[in-house]
């Protein structure tokens, strides 16, 4: 995670458009401000960045779907879950399910594990909507391709595969 | 069997909160019932579900946008059914 760039996945560890399902991961900063204050002397991860965590996998899955030619915006989060304290140093698995595509919007189910346990869960709706500046739609592109998403940039992974990606799965991210 | 209207204004009335006997066929969901667009998205997700539908809102709204139809057509209940209709029989055709 890069808080102060409110980047809260590290990679994407597996995308399968077929399936309509993503996993990524997030390791939580040893040392941040935010954990001077939330809180002192018991450093937690707060739980609306878990949810920020949860929105970033599932725009992600949504940008994928929509070819990156789409962008999703978080709209709403319901039935949202904390179970377990997330502290500094966890290595979170990010999951999230693409169960409904509407007409302008979309409705995943994410959730968070760690060490195989569930850690929070919600629902969220995206709004999708055409990339709202030519500066956005490729600075996204360059997102999925730089090194936090190293290997074979999504971009770069789109173009070569368009049109074949509902039949098969997506595991072009790997570790940086 | 529950008609489309009813259907609708069922999931109307738990999606917002809003007394089943105020939704009428006549209703308009914005002007009438005050139904917002991020409240609109519940419905549209629950009316696609219920009807294994996908309702197009963003060719509505671009209708709408362009001036080629009114929030008439697509959002006063009775006419928010009849378009559900066609798009039930469109899929089973």
């Amino acid at each position: 995670m890069r808080l102060e760039y409110f980047q809260l996945i590290d990679r994407i560890v597996d995308l399968k458009l077929a399936d309509r399902k993503i996993a990524t991961e997030a390791t939580v900063p040893t040392t941040n401000t935010i954990f001077e204050g939330h809180f002192p002397g018991f450093p937690l991860m707060p739980g609306v960045l878990l949810i920020e965590a949860m929105a970033q996998t599932s725009g992600w899955l949504v940008v994928a779907v929509n070819q990156f030619e789409r962008m999703a915006f978080l709209a709403a989060v319901k039935d949202a879950k904390f179970r377990m304290f997330v502290t500094p140093g966890h290595k979170l698995s990010v999951q999230a399910s693409l169960i409904h595509e509407g007409s302008g919007y979309a409705i995943t189910r994410a959730s968070i594990l760690l060490d195989g346990k569930p850690i929070c869960d919600a629902t969220l709706t995206l709004r999708v909507l055409d990339f709202p500046n030519a500066e956005m739609k490729l600075r996204m592109r360059e997102a999925a391709d730089t090194s936090r998403f190293s290997g074979r940039g999504a971009g770069q992974w789109l173009s070569e595969h368009a049109g074949r990606l509902d039949h098969r799965g997506w595991n072009c991210f790997v570790s940086r | 069997m529950s008609s489309t209207f009813d259907t609708i204004a069922n999931i109307i009335a738990e999606t917002c909160d809003i007394p089943r006997d105020s939704i009428k066929p006549e209703s308009h969901a914005i002007n009438d019932l005050g139904i917002d667009s991020l409240d609109f998205l519940d419905i549209a997700f629950a009316i696609d579900k219920a009807f294994g539908i996908k309702l197009p809102l963003e060719q509505w709204t671009q209708e709408v946008n362009d001036g080629k139809a009114t929030t008439d057509q697509y959002f006063v209940l009775e006419n928010l059914s009849a378009r559900i209709d066609e798009l039930v029989a469109a899929k089973g055709a």
